[in-house]
């Protein structure tokens, strides 16, 4: 067994997976890092905090989130059987939520009061902003101007929760710029305010910690798969942008050998045109916001900007245990382009009413390919991180359905009556009205 | 070279040695070493020279736009060595301050081996801390290079034991919570800081705390070993019309500060 990262609380080196992860972050954050992990590790083994998370999970969160087997979407994964785990159901929309609520609780039992967050999506701020109104802390989210623009619901919504949400204009104007400035909010007002830390990356204990949060998704995941078919599937599918989605879902399955775990890129407009966040097939080992992991970069080891249509999975780095699950073969990393995101996308809003998020799409679109290679006897788990609400008006862009702006773009009514024709919109081309 | 005989000497006038930062291609690579020239006929004692880097988390803004301009400028990171050079041989001590990562990519040993050979002291490394930072002793040890480890108002007592036994050359005190930039005020935090920093360490301490005027300088250089300017010294740069009025307004203030901490325990 070359995979020593299976234990719960267990890390082989300090703060390290295999060779990846560590601290890279400015000496004035470290007693904040060393407080953090002191109180983490007291806090969940100490009853009443467990309590008090497993029962904002039950009545506040949703979980245990069901799964759900969905054929007519898999008729178009060579008949391989799908089932979807659920968290875009969770409280919030997404499986952001588990983390926050574990972090929100550590900071009160730190005695500070103000939160701050970096969000792409906007998923991370909002889980944020709500648990910090749930438990009367200020909240503050950092966000990129761009996000700002393409996720415009999610500010809103951040916003009626009480946060404020502070704009990036730096750099690429995406994830990776609000969370230099989270950063460096943090490195001011340290005394005060904790850093909720949106992903499995980030300075020990972040990347760790935050998985631990997140196992809860593939520890039910897998007693309920087994409850439905009977055994274990054979791949287990997530998208990866930081990866907190993802290694939360495999977590729990990593020592089930048999099982493959198979995550899934923003291969942007295709790996070739260099747009994209496919770190695993373009970047190299590098530290980018205190990990040493895999890092979209340039010669001189300067960060290049990443792109996705999916904001989530806009972030040129990505959390280091799955940069050692990689090495080590315990996993495999893939490529899934806009294209076909958006195909997926469509497919399950038309073969089985369920609006995924785009991030989550990239990994849809992961089990059509991997179930066409596995067939029709095997069973895929693919992690539905989150809800497609907050992407309606880029699906709508996407799809031609609304104007530059945004005004509603409507067939004269023949067209639509012939649109209504096709059989069930699971031609993979796109929406028709 | 080290850059500590320099700070011996400085302490035997009596005085703080005086530390200038400014990052090497702003405006571009020629104009940032002429600017780094500027600050040594000015009294500047060791240049800190910059590497521009695209995720800098612990610079204001003030560095962040001119580390931005410099990248689009078109800077490499073997600009640096060019510099470096530069410096030495204007007579001053030159310490590279590099965030981590392009000096990974780089190759720690070779890069080393390239700052030993231009001339330079050593690096300063604001998120590279001593307990990641094996691959860099043994390489600097190796070099004969300084080591400079950022410590800070939050440091407890352990880590400034642990971080000052990593550090050659001098122990850089980061005395404000936050980004660089200039303050109206310097404050008690720094003094306070120099003094826990002492009680860890024989090596000099010298204090960042976003000093931009020659009393300031004079205030800090009391009780700190070396008084660190970056900002108001960059700013001289990005807000001058023209880049020979910048080169002025940055010698302008370079005399300002030595002579500041040339008063400072008068």
């Amino acid at each position: 067994m070359t995979q020593p990262s299976t234990t719960s609380s267990g890390v082989p080196a300090y703060g390290r997976f295999g060779g990846f992860g560590g601290r890279y972050v400015p000496e004035a954050l470290i007693p904040a890092l060393e407080q953090l992990e002191e109180v983490w590790r007291k806090a969940v083994v100490d009853p009443e905090f467990v309590g008090e998370l497993e029962r904002l999970q039950r009545t506040y969160t949703g979980r245990p989130s069901i799964i759900t087997e969905v054929p007519r979407f898999a008729e178009h994964c060579g008949g391989a059987r799908v089932i979807l785990k659920r968290e875009d159901l969770n409280h919030t929309g997404s499986h952001k939520i588990n983390n926050v609520l574990g972090q929100a609780l550590l900071t009160k039992r730190m005695g500070k009061t103000r939160v701050i967050a970096e969000t792409g999506a906007g998923q991370h701020g909002v889980a944020t902003a709500t648990a910090a109104a749930l438990l009367g802390l200020e909240c503050v989210v950092y966000m990129g101007r761009k996000d700002t623009e393409r996720q415009a619901l999610n500010v809103a919504r951040m916003r009626l929760l009480g946060a404020t949400v502070v704009p990036v204009d730096n750099g690429s104007k995406t994830l990776k710029d609000a969370v230099n400035e989270a950063f460096r909010d943090w490195v001011a007002n340290v005394a005060t305010t904790h850093y909720v830390l949106g992903t499995v990356t980030g300075p020990h204990p972040f990347p760790e910690m935050v998985r631990d949060f997140h196992r809860v998704i593939g520890v039910e995941a897998r007693q309920q798969v087994l409850d439905l078919v009977g055994r274990l599937p054979d791949a287990v599918l997530a998208c990866v942008g930081g990866g907190s989605n993802a290694i939360g879902i495999f977590h729990r399955f990593i020592d089930d050998r048999s099982v493959r775990l198979i995550g899934f890129e923003a291969g942007g407009e295709g790996v070739a045109s260099g747009r994209h966040a496919a770190r695993f097939s373009a970047g190299q080992p590098g530290v980018l916001h205190g990990a040493f992991t895999y890092v979209m970069q340039d010669v001189d080891g300067q960060t290049v900007e990443s792109h996705s249509v999916s904001a989530g999975l806009d972030y040129p780095s990505v959390g280091p245990e799955h940069a050692h699950l990689l090495e080590s073969g315990r996993a495999e990393y893939r490529p899934v382009t806009d294209e076909e995101a958006m195909e997926a996308f469509s497919l399950l809003s038309r073969t089985e009413g369920i609006l995924p998020a785009i991030e989550s799409a990239h990994a849809l679109a992961g089990a059509m390919k991997v179930g066409r290679e596995l067939g029709p006897d095997a069973v895929l788990l693919v992690n539905l991180s989150g809800r497609g609400d907050k992407d309606v008006h880029t699906a709508a862009a996407w799809f031609g359905l609304i104007d530059e702006d945004g005004g509603t773009v409507l067939p004269a009514t023949s067209e639509a009556a012939d649109g209504a024709t096709d059989d069930d919109g699971a031609t993979g081309t796109g929406v028709q009205l | 070279m080290s850059v500590g005989p320099i700070l011996e000497a400085c302490r035997a006038e009596g005085r703080a040695a005086l530390i200038g930062y400014l990052p090497v291609g702003f405006p571009s690579v020629e104009g940032s070493i002429e600017a780094m020239k500027v600050l040594v006929d000015n009294g500047v004692d060791i240049v800190e020279i910059g590497v521009p880097y695209s995720d800098p988390v612990m610079d204001g803004p003030v560095i962040q736009d001119a580390a931005v301009r410099a990248l689009e400028a078109g800077v490499h990171l073997g600009d640096i060595f060019s510099a470096t050079r530069a410096v030495s041989d204007a007579g001053a001590g030159a310490l590279v301050m590099t965030y981590w990562n392009p000096v990974l990519r780089y190759g720690v040993d070779r890069f080393a081996g390239d700052l030993a050979a231009a001339g330079g002291a050593g690096l300063i490394t604001p998120d590279l801390i001593p307990d990641e930072a094996g691959d860099w002793t043994a390489a600097a040890d190796a070099n004969d290079l300084d080591k400079v480890f950022l410590v800070a108002p939050s440091s407890t007592p352990e880590r400034l034991t642990k971080v000052t036994a990593a550090c050659r050359g001098f122990v850089y005190a980061t005395a404000v919570m936050g980004v660089t930039g200039a303050r109206a005020s310097v404050g008690e935090a720094a003094a306070d800081l120099v003094a826990r920093t002492r009680a860890a360490t024989d090596l000099p301490v010298c204090v960042g705390v976003g000093v931009s005027t020659g009393d300031q300088a004079a205030e800090v250089g009391r009780y700190a070993d070396g008084v660190i300017v970056g900002s108001a010294l960059v700013r001289c740069l990005t807000e001058a019309p023209t880049p020979q009025e910048g080169l002025e307004a940055l010698g302008a203030l370079a005399r300002e500060l030595a002579e500041g901490v040339r008063r400072g325990r008068a």
